[in-house]
């Protein structure tokens, strides 16, 4: 236990080095061009069409803190029937700050049973994150949320 | 070489609600990494997962760089009749790797 603690620890050492080193030699590690937080708005502002967000119904479970960034579970449900008449279309990640506002997009359909979705995602440090699930009568609903990142995903070799 | 774990259950009431697990193995590379030399790693992801069952795609998801490596995807689905399920994974360069299993379904 004390043994894969230290390991643990000392793998998070070499990791934050290893990045630093990168920092240094190559002047960057990962591209530069890091997504402004206009771009989450731009990049939900195409998934609506421009449709007005309405903020509730879904919701996004995400841990608060996250300490390596490189694979962060999430899951997102969204509080809303699955009939043939109601249903819910498609469920949209985003993010403020890695290099790509887009995390993934999901689609469902009457036969989806619920609207429940999990996967792993990367965040290159600590940012806010946003689900947008479009429903079949064409109304978009949002959920924000912060996570705090100790370890970037920014190293992994 | 992408190969792909299934956990989804044998069996099923008509009308029960199952959830699908499956992971891919892939590096899912961004794009925006960079080797020592300032050289850009080239993207190369699995940019879809897809999943068919009784007659229909019963789910999709569009990948961005920013889902981790190896691709986790849980979703649900509703048992109708018993048949395969096919997850399908297709890369940046097109190449398609399929997985599939059978669920039996009771009434």
């Amino acid at each position: 236990m004390i043994n894969r603690h230290l390991r643990s620890s000392r793998r998070s050492v070499l990791i934050t080095l290893a990045c630093g080193t990168a920092a240094i030699v190559t002047g960057v590690g990962i591209d530069p061009a890091s997504a402004e937080i206009d771009d989450m708005e731009k990049a939900i502002k195409t998934f609506t069409k421009g449709a007005k967000l309405n903020s509730g119904k879904i919701k996004l479970d995400i841990s608060p803190l996250v300490e390596n960034g490189n694979s962060v579970s999430l899951s997102v449900e969204v509080d809303h029937p699955m009939t043939s008449e109601n249903y819910v279309k498609r469920i949209a990640l985003f993010n403020e700050k890695n290099p790509q506002p887009e995390i993934a997009v999901f689609h469902l359909n009457p036969r989806s049973g619920t609207s429940k979705v999990s996967t792993r995602i990367r965040l290159a440090t600590t940012q806010h994150l946003a689900a947008v699930a479009e429903l079949n009568d064409g109304t978009f609903w949002e959920d924000r949320f912060e996570v705090i990142v100790t370890i970037a995903a920014c190293s992994e070799e | 070489m992408t190969t792909a774990l299934l956990y989804v259950q044998k069996s099923a009431k008509r009308g029960e609600i199952i959830t699908l697990k499956a992971i891919a193995s892939h590096p899912m590379e961004t794009g925006h990494r960079r080797e020592v030399t300032g050289k850009v790693i080239p993207r190369d992801i699995l940019k879809q997962m897809t999943c068919k069952y009784d007659g229909m795609e019963i789910f999709r998801a569009d990948f961005y760089p920013a889902v981790a490596a190896n691709p986790f995807i849980s979703f649900t689905t509703v048992a109708t009749k018993s048949g395969p399920i096919t997850f399908q994974w297709i890369d940046d360069a097109g190449k398609i790797y399929t997985e599939q299993t059978e669920l039996t379904v009771s009434e």
